[in-house]
């Protein structure tokens, strides 16, 4: 299909599939297998240009949108998603900066993001508040020029390996969602340290660790925006990165597909290769049609946000939810079409059936998804009235 | 850091596929491609210029078409670009090609450092890089694998060897030519990409370069190719049977017999 991308998406499609097939694709078993950061990877990333997408030309980008980033994040996720996800880990972490940042912010943290020198990271997840997002209890302190963080926050990709991690923490108790606020926070910040890192089932190339902020003294100019605006930054984000997620499940579920696919053809049982067996043509058939379905979604969505528009929270939600739903479905039937082989280490598709499950948690889950679609038909239908 | 590096535009040869009547090569409908060795050049000079500063330039000799080649140097973050080309330097020898690009380093006004690809895979001969350093004067180390001190007055490097490396210091300005071990080449970027898009490559002939045709091209070769053939695989083949350890043992004996090795107690 032709989406009638312009020269220039076309090209960082181009290089994000060549840096996926040559050097993603050879160690993503190994990446996995030994739960390795991909340090190479991010390097190679950084040299071509590919971490300066969305970064505006002025902090030394190349002024993309989101749908830019997400072709770069499909034809990652199509190689490793544990790969991808470090990768869109540090939008996740820019674009509070981008969205919300004063000129001296952009000036000191973007480019660095750009280059891909720095790696960033987003901060939100308690352990007693993921999708109840308003219960966190990290809590930022104005004393003086400075903020006193004190809390922790869970399950933060690239935790560890970032250079700068925006964090969303509670300023003012008594105003409720309305009383949190962002911040940056470096990793020399005296009181900042690193916890645990997981264990995963998937994206295991990937780092997830647990961030501590014991008493943690941060310059008061690092605040994002003002007060009390922590969660409207978190969403606004989120509005933004979610077809990225969306691009990720598509990105996965392409490459299950071609191996599924190029594995019917040449297995053979009862004497014809199995494609042949309209059992599993239906399946192969299903499956890509649902990607390219997810496919428009997500490219369709991503064009919107970048025209300027401002009621994205409901097809942006929409964009994550189905290609991640179908990434799900389309490696668990990658495998079956495997049979046992599929379900072999010596075979990339059990990896993504591991892979594909995050998709449909993190970023908010696929049942949260649900209920802000749910949500803004509720109120479209009531203005109707 | 003045560095220039020599790139050549091949047939993708793992495409490649010979005239079984004349023994050449088939180039009809092959892609052609970066010579796969002038990409560690161009890493090489990189890494350099990331360190030390200053500017590459890629040379190439070839057809209007090898312009390609520059344009991807560029993608891959050179800083500039000239294609040395001419009728009259079409059926060049490494002799008559080393001349054309010592004239072109030198309309370039020369460098500190010139970076080569330790040969090309359509010929193999690995003479252009040292013959370019005989001709320009320059002091030259070949196959160089990495190197342990660099400044702008002299390079210490590692040049590979078949037991081991030597380390050569190498005053400058100079030349080497590159050995795969110099570094994984990078991707091309976004940004040189888009920029390779626009660039129009610089290109010089003959007269630009004041070299006389019959220096140069077919006329300034001294190589006559007489015949080109493959060759013939030939020998005996002899199957081992029985276990691994049994047909070592007989593996043993054969070489024994046939003098490859000594026999002994
Ligand atoms: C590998 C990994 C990386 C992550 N990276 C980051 C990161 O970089 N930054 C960050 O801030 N967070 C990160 N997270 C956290 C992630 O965003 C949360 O896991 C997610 O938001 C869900 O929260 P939870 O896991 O606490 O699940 P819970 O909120 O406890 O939900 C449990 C189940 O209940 C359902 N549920 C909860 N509430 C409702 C409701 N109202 N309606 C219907 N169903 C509901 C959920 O859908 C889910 O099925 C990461 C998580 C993982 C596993």
């Amino acid at each position: 299909m032709d989406y009638f991308l312009t020269e220039e998406q076309e090209m960082i499609r181009d290089l994000a599939r060549q840096i996926a097939q040559e050097r993603i694709k050879p160690i993503r078993a190994q990446l996995d297998e030994a739960e390795e950061f991909p340090h190479e990877i991010i390097k190679a990333l950084g040299q071509a240009d590919l971490f300066g997408i969305i970064i505006p030309e002025e902090y030394g980008g190349l002024g993309g949108g989101c749908l830019e980033n997400c072709l770069a994040v499909e034809e990652l996720s199509r190689a490793c998603v544990g790969c991808s996800t470090s990768y869109a880990a540090s939008f996740l972490g820019a674009y509070p900066i981008l969205l919300y940042g004063s000129k001296e912010q952009k000036e000191k943290y973007l480019p660095a993001i750009a280059s891909g020198e720095t790696l960033a990271a987003f901060a939100l997840t308690e352990s007693a508040s993921g999708s109840d997002a308003a219960s966190i209890k990290t809590e930022a302190v104005r004393q003086g020029d400075e903020y006193i963080l004190r809390g922790s926050k869970q399950w933060i990709t690239n935790g560890g390996e970032a250079g700068v991690y925006t964090v969303v923490a509670i300023t003012d108790r008594s105003k409720g969602p309305r009383g949190a606020s962002a911040f940056i926070v470096e990793p020399g910040d005296p009181g900042f340290s690193v916890g645990k890192k997981e264990s995963k089932l998937g994206i295991r190339a990937s780092a997830t660790a647990e961030l501590i902020f014991n008493d943690c003294r941060i310059p008061a100019d690092r605040l994002l925006s003002r007060e009390g605006m922590g969660f409207v930054v978190a969403m606004r984000t989120f509005d933004q990165s979610r077809p990225g997620v969306g691009a990720q499940g598509v990105g996965l579920a392409q490459g299950a597909l071609d191996e599924a696919a190029a594995f019917a053809k040449t297995r053979k049982q009862f004497g014809k290769p199995i494609i042949t067996f309209q059992a599993v043509a239906h399946m192969l058939a299903d499956m890509a049609t649902k990607i390219e379905a997810g496919r428009a979604l997500v490219y369709a969505t991503a064009r919107y946000i970048d025209s300027g528009a401002k009621d994205i929270g409901k097809v942006s939600a929409m964009s994550k939810l189905f290609p991640t739903d179908v990434a799900m479905e389309v490696t668990t039937n990658a495998v079956q079409i495997l049979g046992g082989h599929g379900y072999m280490r010596d075979y990339p598709v059990e990896k993504m059936m591991r892979d594909a499950k995050i998709l449909q948690i993190y970023e908010g889950t696929n049942q949260i998804q649900r209920n802000v679609i749910g949500q803004e038909l509720n109120k479209e239908y009531g203005r109707k009235k | 850091m003045k560095i220039i590096v020599c790139i050549k535009q091949v047939p993708d040869t793992a495409n490649v596929r010979l005239d079984p009547e004349t023994h050449t090569l088939k180039r009809e409908g092959v892609e052609s491609i970066v010579n796969p060795f002038d990409l560690f050049a161009l890493e090489a000079a990189l890494r350099l210029r990331e360190e030390l500063g200053g500017a590459i330039t890629a040379i190439t000799m070839g057809p209007p078409q090898a312009a390609e080649v520059i344009k991807e140097a560029i993608g891959y973050g050179v800083d500039d670009g000239l294609l040395v080309s001419d009728r009259a330097f079409a059926g060049a020898d490494t002799w008559a090609t080393t001349r054309a690009l010592a004239a072109a380093v030198e309309h370039l006004g020369g460098a500190d450092l010139i970076v080569c690809g330790k040969q090309a895979v359509d010929g193999d001969t690995a003479q252009v890089g040292p013959g370019l350093a005989q001709r320009l004067d320059l002091p030259q180390v070949a196959f160089v694998k990495g190197w342990r001190e660099i400044s702008d007055g002299h390079l210490v490097l590692e040049r590979q060897m078949d037991d081991g490396f030597d380390v050569v210091r190498l005053p400058l300005p100079g030349l080497i030519t590159v050995v795969r071990e110099v570094g994984e080449p990078r991707p091309p970027s976004l940004k040189g990409k888009m920029r390779a898009k626009k660039y129009q490559v610089p290109a010089v002939g003959a007269a630009e370069l004041g070299l006389d045709p019959a220096e140069v091209g077919l006329a300034g070769s001294h190589t006559e190719v007489v015949k080109v053939f493959a060759p013939q695989a030939g020998g005996d083949r002899l199957m081992l049977g029985g276990t691994a350890e049994e047909a070592g043992a007989r593996v043993i004996d054969l070489l024994v017999e046939a003098k490859v090795i000594a026999g002994g107690a």
